[in-house]
């Protein structure tokens, strides 16, 4: 029965997988032409219909499209049309730029956002619960490319102590993880308190207080952990926000990761490359999602056992 | 029968209890005196929204920030609303012990019932883990679930309420409690695990001497088990009786009104007496007796005045501007209401 | 008299996960299994049981609000549709059904007056808004609300009140069977007085059929002219109110009876059955109450007893019911 279970998520999966290159192929093949976007807008049509019948443009679009996919499936993701380079050395080649402010973004979100959404709970409507939520509100609306304009402002151009962008030293990283860190951390901060205040309401929080339990382990063993079948929700929903964060912050910041390479190869039209990009971020989402769902199960006896008494009412 | 006689192990004196709401503060709890005896049962009976459980939560301090509690609550010559809150932690649990209405949503969803009684052991008599298991198993083995062993194991989810009732019975036994607060044990389940279930507490009280506060709407629910029965209405104690004879000897107009409302099962069939209006939100203050508007037999006085709790017998008090005079007779005049009686 | 609804052969299965797992495989649960009752016009069917004993799916299941497995429901003579047809919403004005929980069955955002008006408009009854109105206000007032409660919102009531507008909102198409679900178990004491006086009168005022499902027995006998007693999706028990109440003979009925709590002090020892209430999914061989019946055999673990007649209009289904000729096990005292 688990087999059953891991094929039909195997199967939404490939699925999400398949939409997310059809998609992108249409978008990109229907707003604009890669010969032109690449060879300049006064290359010679000698030049422009060479470069077409290399890469196959001038077949029809379905040609393109089944002829694309099939290279997929064998594993063939295409070259770069910027520079002929397999698309898939393009991308791993900035990976390590990119994890290294996604991931100790990521580290700082969590680290962040979650313990200030649960102290704010518990210390409902008290100066601390006020001073959390509305920085969380201002992080919340305030545009990330704003934010990292701000950060810019403040630490380089006016006090000096750290490079506006480029990468190389530590130093280098310190604005472009905070821009990361801060916009996910006040999303989550938010949905922390709300889970945590739902939870503090429940009646076996009243129940275990009543049982003389100490009100330090009520928080860590009982209300914690119900808490946290939503928030391990929305921290998979925000996977996809990290992308997007990535393609602003390298953007901003001048850093040398993927973000800024989709951004270009969009640009260019350059499909291979905004394929492999996609389809990677795409494999993660789906992988973390997984992971979320087996959390679940293992966060909520409920869920792993089903519906143990559905039978209650006559 | 074993009444308040000598000390009482609780006594409450002008509890009142305000909550705070969007429209201001609302008293819930109006002025209670309640003494609660050694190894005796008492019965509180009310409607929703009379206070009943409130008080009792106000007692053990849980409120939280959005309830004023005055009054005195004295135990063991303290009065448990002037001590700090890390000494009131060690009364709960351990001295006087509550279990809240519906048991299935006050037990942990997410822990096993062996992991929140063992808990709740290791914390109060300082042992260990493993002996905390043995002493669970033990546990409930005393409030009678079967296979007990493989009990542990197991999630609120996947047991019966009725056997939630048992493990939360079993949770507030772990501290050795002198005083155990029922509220509502056996609203939700079925009359056989009711009857189960109130046999089951009468029996602790029999083999520990443990005093029991047992809350309830229904009257025969109380009237079955307990030893005293204080009756509450919208806020205040309307009566306060032994419960042998209870149907016969009551006298508050409330009272009366409740057990003409639901006739015991062996009763002659006829048209049901209601009490005509409603049960009064507690946001509704008014003046003199909180029950005149919906009593059939109130003076001019009770709109003014309100009654005071009267000793009208033996351990029988009344708070009704008739009781001094106020005998069956006046109160079991019939009050029809008809369908289109308008409230 | 021919009878109004005749209840035929009725089952109910559902498929369930047998374990705990959320990988372990699926099997037929009855809710209800071979069941058969009728009621005549204007009168009141008791129906009894703990949880899981099937009555609430036999409600629906006469609604037409779900299909039965087998069995029929004729209604005055026809089948009761389940497909959402012509003949179905024909069926639908005649049997409506008044519910336990009247928040939840109530739009929160909709002045109450305009709810007890809408199954007119769905059903296109009356010519005009004016007349729509006309019918609901009248209805208002016969369930005991007053004429200025129509523009309130169901927050605005109480409790009482709000099973009084669900109460009208099931009368304004004239249906002539009413389903209550344990329309007063949700309600305090004194109020579920009120509401049960007044089914009462409604039914005497427009000669309404109820089928009334409750657990509360001290409720069904004040309203019912039959009781049957469900135990495990079957028939256990059958007779009319006061013999039932006064000579129980099913040990399970008895049980159930002698379990409900009493302001008087017993005439005798309280009869208490052991376990709790069955799970539907393990249901036992044999009769399905042995596993807790203080009368069982080695007959009771190995045949199902059938439902058969003992005198006129009273049928249990066990192998050694209780004698009539001896006295009751609660004698009715006479006040």
């Amino acid at each position: 029965m688990m087999l059953e279970f891991f094929f039909t998520r195997g199967l939404r999966a490939l699925a999400t997988l398949l939409l997310i290159v059809t998609i992108t192929f249409v978008v990109l093949r229907l707003s604009g032409d890669p010969a032109i976007n690449i060879l300049g807008l006064d290359a010679s049509d000698e030049a422009i219909r060479e470069f077409r019948r290399s890469w196959g443009l001038d077949q029809s679009i379905w040609v393109q499209y089944v002829r694309y996919l099939q290279a997929v499936i064998e594993g063939n993701l295409g070259r770069s049309m910027l520079d002929g380079r397999s698309a898939v050395d393009a991308v791993i080649e900035r990976l390590p730029a990119t994890l290294s402010i996604m991931v100790p973004g990521f580290v700082l979100q969590l680290v962040v956002g979650i313990p200030a959404g649960i102290l704010s709970a518990l210390r409902r409507n008290t100066w601390l619960d006020r001073l959390v939520m509305t920085s969380s509100v201002v992080c919340f609306t305030m545009p990330g490319f704003v934010f990292a304009l701000l950060l810019v402002m403040v630490f380089a151009v006016t006090l000096h102590w750290l490079p506006s962008g480029g990468a190389g030293t530590l130093a280098h990283l310190v604005l472009p993880v905070l821009t990361m860190g801060f916009f996910g951390a006040a999303t989550l901060a938010r949905f922390t308190r709300s889970a945590v205040v739902d939870v503090l309401g429940q009646p076996h929080i009243r129940a275990a207080t009543l049982r003389g339990i100490p009100r330090r382990r009520i928080v860590l063993l009982h209300v914690v952990p119900n808490a946290a079948l939503p928030v391990v929700t929305i921290i998979g929903l925000m996977l996809g926000g990290l992308v997007a964060g990535a393609v602003i912050t390298e953007s901003v910041f001048s850093w040398p990761g993927i973000g800024r390479l989709l951004v270009t190869s969009v640009a260019s039209r350059d499909l291979a490359v905004v394929q492999t990009i996609l389809l990677m971020v795409g494999t993660a989402m789906v992988l973390a999602n997984f992971c979320v769902d087996l959390a679940y199960g293992f966060l909520d006896p409920r869920l792993r056992h089903g519906q143990g008494n559905s039978a209650n009412k006559g | 029968m074993q009444h308040a006689s000598v000390a009482p192990l609780l006594q409450i004196r002008d509890l009142r209890v305000r909550l705070q709401s969007i429209h201001g503060p609302i008293e819930i709890v109006r002025g209670i005196d309640l003494d609660v005896g050694r190894g005796e049962i008492l019965g509180l009976v009310g409607e929703s929204g009379c206070g009943k459980s409130i008080s009792w939560l106000a007692v053990l301090r849980v409120l939280g920030r959005q309830a004023t509690t005055t009054g005195t609550v004295l135990f063991e010559g303290r009065n448990l609303l002037d001590v700090t809150e890390k000494e009131m932690a060690a009364y709960r649990g351990r001295r006087l012990a509550m279990i809240v209405q519906d048991a299935t949503s006050s037990l942990n969803p997410i822990h096993t019932i062996g992991f929140q009684l063992a808990e709740t052991l290791v914390h109060h008599r300082r042992i260990g883990w493993s002996s905390a298991r043995t002493e669970a198993k033990r546990l409930l083995d005393r409030v009678k679930i079967p296979g007990a062993e493989r009990r542990l194991g197991q999630y609120p989810h996947e047991l019966s309420g009725g056997t939630n009732q048992r493990v939360a019975i079993a949770m507030a036994l772990s501290g050795n409690p002198d005083l155990l607060i029922a509220d509502e044990p056996t609203t939700a389940l079925d009359v056989t695990v009711q009857a189960q279930i109130l046999e089951l507490l009468q029996e602790i009280r029999r083999d520990s001497g443990m005093s029991i506060v047992l809350i309830s709407h229904d009257l025969g629910v109380v009237c079955e088990t307990s030893d005293r029965i204080a009756v509450m209405y919208a806020g205040r104690l309307a009566e306060m009786a032994p419960s042998s004879d209870f149907w016969r000897s009551a006298r508050h107009p409330y009272t009366r009104g409740l057990l003409d409302a639901a006739p015991d099962i062996d009763e002659p069939i006829g048209r049901l007496r209601a009490i005509p209006g409603q049960v009064p939100a507690p946001s509704e203050t008014s003046r003199g007796c909180a029950f005149q508007a919906r009593c059939g037999v109130a003076l001019p006085s009770c709109s003014v005045e309100t009654p005071a709790m009267t000793p009208v017998a033996k351990h029988h008090s009344v708070a009704c501007l008739r009781s001094p005079s106020c005998g069956r007779e006046i109160v079991q005049v019939p009050r029809e209401v008809t369908a289109c009686h308008p409230f | 008299m021919p009878s109004f609804l005749e209840v035929q052969g009725l089952t109910k299965h559902f498929s369930v996960r047998s374990g705990a797992g959320l990988f372990s495989p699926r099997i037929p649960l009855k809710a209800v299994d071979d069941v058969s009752f009728s009621l005549k016009k204007g009168e009141t069917l008791g129906v009894v049981g703990e949880s899981g004993c099937g009555k609430s799916t036999t409600g629906r299941l006469v609604l037409g609000m779900m299909a039965p497995t087998h069995g029929s429901i004729l209604l005055d003579g026809t089948a009761v549709h389940t497909r959402h047809d012509a003949v179905w919403r024909a069926q639908r004005q005649r049997m409506q059904m008044v519910y336990q929980d009247p928040v939840s069955f109530l739009d929160r955002r909709l002045p109450v007056g305009r709810q007890v008006m809408e199954p007119l408009t769905v059903h296109s009854i009356g010519s005009s808004v004016a007349e729509r109105r006309e019918k609901a206000e009248a209805l208002f007032s016969v369930v005991g609300l007053r004429p200025d409660q129509f523009a309130s919102y169901p927050h605005e009531l109480s409790g009482g009140q709000r099973q009084r507008v669900i109460l009208a909102r099931a009368l304004v198409l004239d249906p002539e069977l009413l389903v209550c679900d344990e329309p007063v178990s949700a309600l305090d004491v004194s109020v579920g007085a009120q509401v049960v006086n007044l089914l009462k009168d409604v039914q005497l005022s427009r000669g309404l059929t109820y089928l009334f499902i409750s657990h509360d027995l001290k409720i069904v006998r004040q309203v019912a002219d039959r009781v049957i007693v469900m135990y495990l999706g079957r028939i256990v028990e059958e007779a009319a109110t006061q013999e039932l109440f006064q000579q129980p003979v099913h040990p399970y009925t008895r049980a159930l009876m002698s379990a409900v709590p009493s302001l008087k002090p017993h005439p005798q020892r309280r009869l208490s059955i052991q376990g709790s209430p069955p799970n539907p999914m393990q249901v036992p061989n044999g009769c399905v109450f042995h596993p807790r019946c203080p009368r069982a055999s080695k007959l009771c673990q190995t045949e199902r007893p059938e439902l058969r007649n003992i005198a006129a209009n009273r049928s249990v289904a066990c192998h050694h019911p209780e004698d009539t000729t001896v006295s009751s096990p609660r004698k009715l005292e006479t006040i």
